[in-house]
């Protein structure tokens, strides 16, 4: 027997009542561990998705923003195709590399998935009056210099480079690793994309994100399949920093009236900001979990101390000191709370694991970081609130157990 | 001869908002190693409170309480724990067991504050029990034995530090006639084969009888003290 025993008989019994009594915080914990667990998961998707977007300037439809490029819905607004011959026209320096695309979701052998098309890099190059634009150019690269700020953001210049398509054939496709299991199909076989056939040159690597989901095409072929011949989705463009910060942008606004024109940075920036927002309603979920989570051991301690008058009294007879009986109650918090921490991040990871897909578009792998963290809250909170009970059980009259007859 | 408690004086008042009540006027008397006094009284007389007072678990009014040379009134909470944990086995009415301990669990809890490890806790608590007769009933809950059962567990813990004092408030009250017996001839048993000091408050006259001094309370005030000639340990 030691103080450690008393508390670990005791806590065997009246188990609704504890159960009830850490039901606050692990709740509020839950909550918490889920928000966290998805916010910190989206801005990373984010970040990945900007990443493999190969480009550091988006022209979207006015009216459109990013979510809606993602989310390629079936009305999503598009912009003229031609938009992309007027950049290349112009007499606009900085724009390193651009891609046209069109983007829908659609149904192939019944799986959902994400079509999009794109103009591959050679046909941009070909077209004669393009070529002497020199949009290509070996010297532009020179003007460009280095591109220090893009590297501050993760986005190294050379891998947006890598994600350019170099050729695609009319009736061919790329298509994403998870697209591929789901619709059991492997290099050289073909599937029919709303009644057009299409022949898989590649299957992509699996990268984590909704491209993992998807079929690229060629963007006439897609326009042809969705009927929407002439438009695209956005029009992403590798513009180099030092000419974003010469006013590439107002510039590109210029020549291409009602569209939507964003940088990395903003979209980055507007990630930050929701983040910002689910971190703040965290905080908020926290100073009501330490108040209503506090409160409710508190109370559950007061009752349980309460009950076990007797018992303490008995304690106290055969010698144990005020001190032990504190020991022995604030022990039990600290479990108490430490089932509280584990069970509310296991029940963050689930709510998380379940509405992450819906929310932020992606599965929320656990992050255990944050289990340390709902252990240090909910102890903490579960000490907190038992402090007050612990203290005035050690002083009960110690003889309690005595008088009643 | 030696004297083991000497008690000057003692006066509780419990003070409460209805009024207070005087539940011991200055009660004196000097306990000697080895006696078994009884004490009786009607009921309300301070039985209990006295030996409340005696075991540190309250603090007398006035008056004074010594313990081998130590003032308890004087001494600090944390003092008197370790006075009773030392010192003090007690054998309750109500047997005070923890309804969740088994019997050897409710035995070793004594033991709890002692840093003896669990095997050594084990086979002393195993002992006591076996003492008491209760070796084959060492893993029933108090709810699976019977009253008498209950009784010696509670005994045994009273033994399993080694006390000086035993102080009992009507051990055998909830017991019938038979098992008080049992239990008296135990605690007599005690009282002089370890030379154990037993404090025994009773209502019964025939318990009452296995005390070699005894002590009458009416009213908080000691009305007798008388010892028996007939003792058999002293010298
Ligand atoms: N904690 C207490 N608060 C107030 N009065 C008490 C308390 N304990 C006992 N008393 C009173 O003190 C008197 C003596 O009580 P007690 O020592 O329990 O008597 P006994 O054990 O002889 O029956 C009684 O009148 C009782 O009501
Ligand atoms: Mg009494």
């Amino acid at each position: 027997m030691n103080l450690f025993t008393i508390v670990w008989l005791e806590l065997g019994q009246r188990k609704t009542q504890l159960v009830s009594g850490i039901l606050a915080i692990t709740l509020g914990i839950g909550v918490i561990v889920a928000i966290r667990s998805i916010s910190v998961v989206s801005e990373k998707a984010v970040a990945v998705n900007l990443d493999n977007l190969g480009a550091n300037i988006l022209v979207l439809p006015q009216g459109a923003n990013v979510d809606n490029y993602y989310a390629a819905d079936i009305d999503a607004p598009t912009l003229p195709e031609e938009y992309v011959e007027r950049i290349v026209t112009s007499d606009l320096t900085g724009v390193d590399n651009l891609s046209p695309k069109l983007t829908r979701r659609i149904n192939i052998n019944g799986q959902k998935l994400v079509l999009t098309g794109i103009l591959p890099k050679n046909e941009l190059a070909s077209k004669p009056i393009w070529q002497n634009s020199g949009l290509f150019g070996g010297d532009l690269k020179v003007a460009c210099g280095p591109n220090p700020s893009n590297e501050t953001l993760g986005y190294k210049d050379e891998k947006l480079q890598r994600k350019s398509i170099d050729s695609l054939g009319i009736s061919d496709c790329l298509i994403g690793s998870n697209a591929a299991i789901r619709l059991k199909v492997k290099e050289g076989d073909k599937i029919i994309v709303e009644g057009t056939e299409l022949k898989i040159g590649k299957v992509l690597g699996e990268t984590g994100t909704i491209d993992d989901d998807r079929v690229f095409a060629h963007l006439h072929t897609v326009q042809n399949i969705l009927g929407i011949q002439g438009q695209v989705s956005a029009i992403e463009i590798m513009g180099c920093c030092n000419a974003i910060s010469d006013g590439l942008l107002s510039k590109l606004r210029n020549i291409l009236p009602d569209t939507k024109i964003t940088t990395i940075g903003q979209i980055v920036s507007t990630q930050i900001k929701t983040n910002k927002l689910m971190n703040q309603i965290s905080l908020i979920i926290l100073i009501i979990i330490v108040f209503v989570g506090g409160i409710s051991i508190g109370n559950y301690m007061w009752a349980n101390v309460n009950e076990r008058k007797r018992e303490i009294g008995i304690l106290r007879m055969i010698g144990y000191p005020k001190s032990s009986i504190y020991f022995v109650l604030m022990l039990k918090a600290a479990i108490m709370g430490l089932a509280g921490g584990i069970i509310g991040y296991l029940a963050g990871v689930v709510i998380a694991w379940f509405l992450g897909p819906y929310i932020a578009g992606v599965n929320i792998p656990p992050i255990p970081g944050l289990l340390i963290w709902s252990i240090v809250i909910s102890v903490f909170i579960s000490l907190v609130g038992s402090v007050l009970p612990a203290w005035f059980a050690a002083r009960f009259e110690p003889f309690t157990n005595m008088q009643e007859v | 001869m030696t004297t083991i408690l000497t008690v000057n004086n003692i006066t509780k008042v419990y003070t409460m908002r209805e009024g207070s009540v005087n539940a011991l006027n200055e009660v004196s008397f000097a306990i000697t190693k080895g006696d078994f006094v009884s004490i009786t009284g009607p009921s309300g007389s301070g039985k209990t409170t006295l030996l409340l007072a005696l075991s540190g678990l309250i603090r007398p009014t006035a008056g004074s309480i010594i313990f081998e040379e130590k003032h308890l009134e004087k001494a600090s909470d944390k003092e008197l724990a370790e006075f009773r944990k030392n010192n003090v086995g007690f054998v309750m009415q109500n047997f005070s067991l923890i309804p969740y301990m088994t019997a050897i669990q409710n035995v070793m809890i004594p033991l709890g504050l002692s840093g003896k490890t669990m095997i050594e806790q084990r086979e002393l608590s195993e002992a006591v029990l076996g003492l008491v007769g209760l070796e084959d009933r060492k893993n029933h809950f108090p709810r699976e034995l019977s009253a008498g059962q209950q009784q010696r567990v509670a005994i045994a813990r009273a033994l399993i530090n080694n006390p000086t004092l035993i102080f009992a408030d009507e051990p055998t009250g909830n017991l019938d006639p038979l098992l008080s017996t049992e239990i008296l001839e135990f605690l007599k048993k005690i009282n002089k084969e370890r030379n154990i000091t037993i404090m025994m408050v009773t209502h019964s006259p025939q318990a009452a009888e296995y005390g070699n001094t005894r002590i009458h309370l009416r009213n908080g005030t000691m009305d007798t003290l008388h010892s028996k000639e007939t003792k058999t340990l002293t010298e």
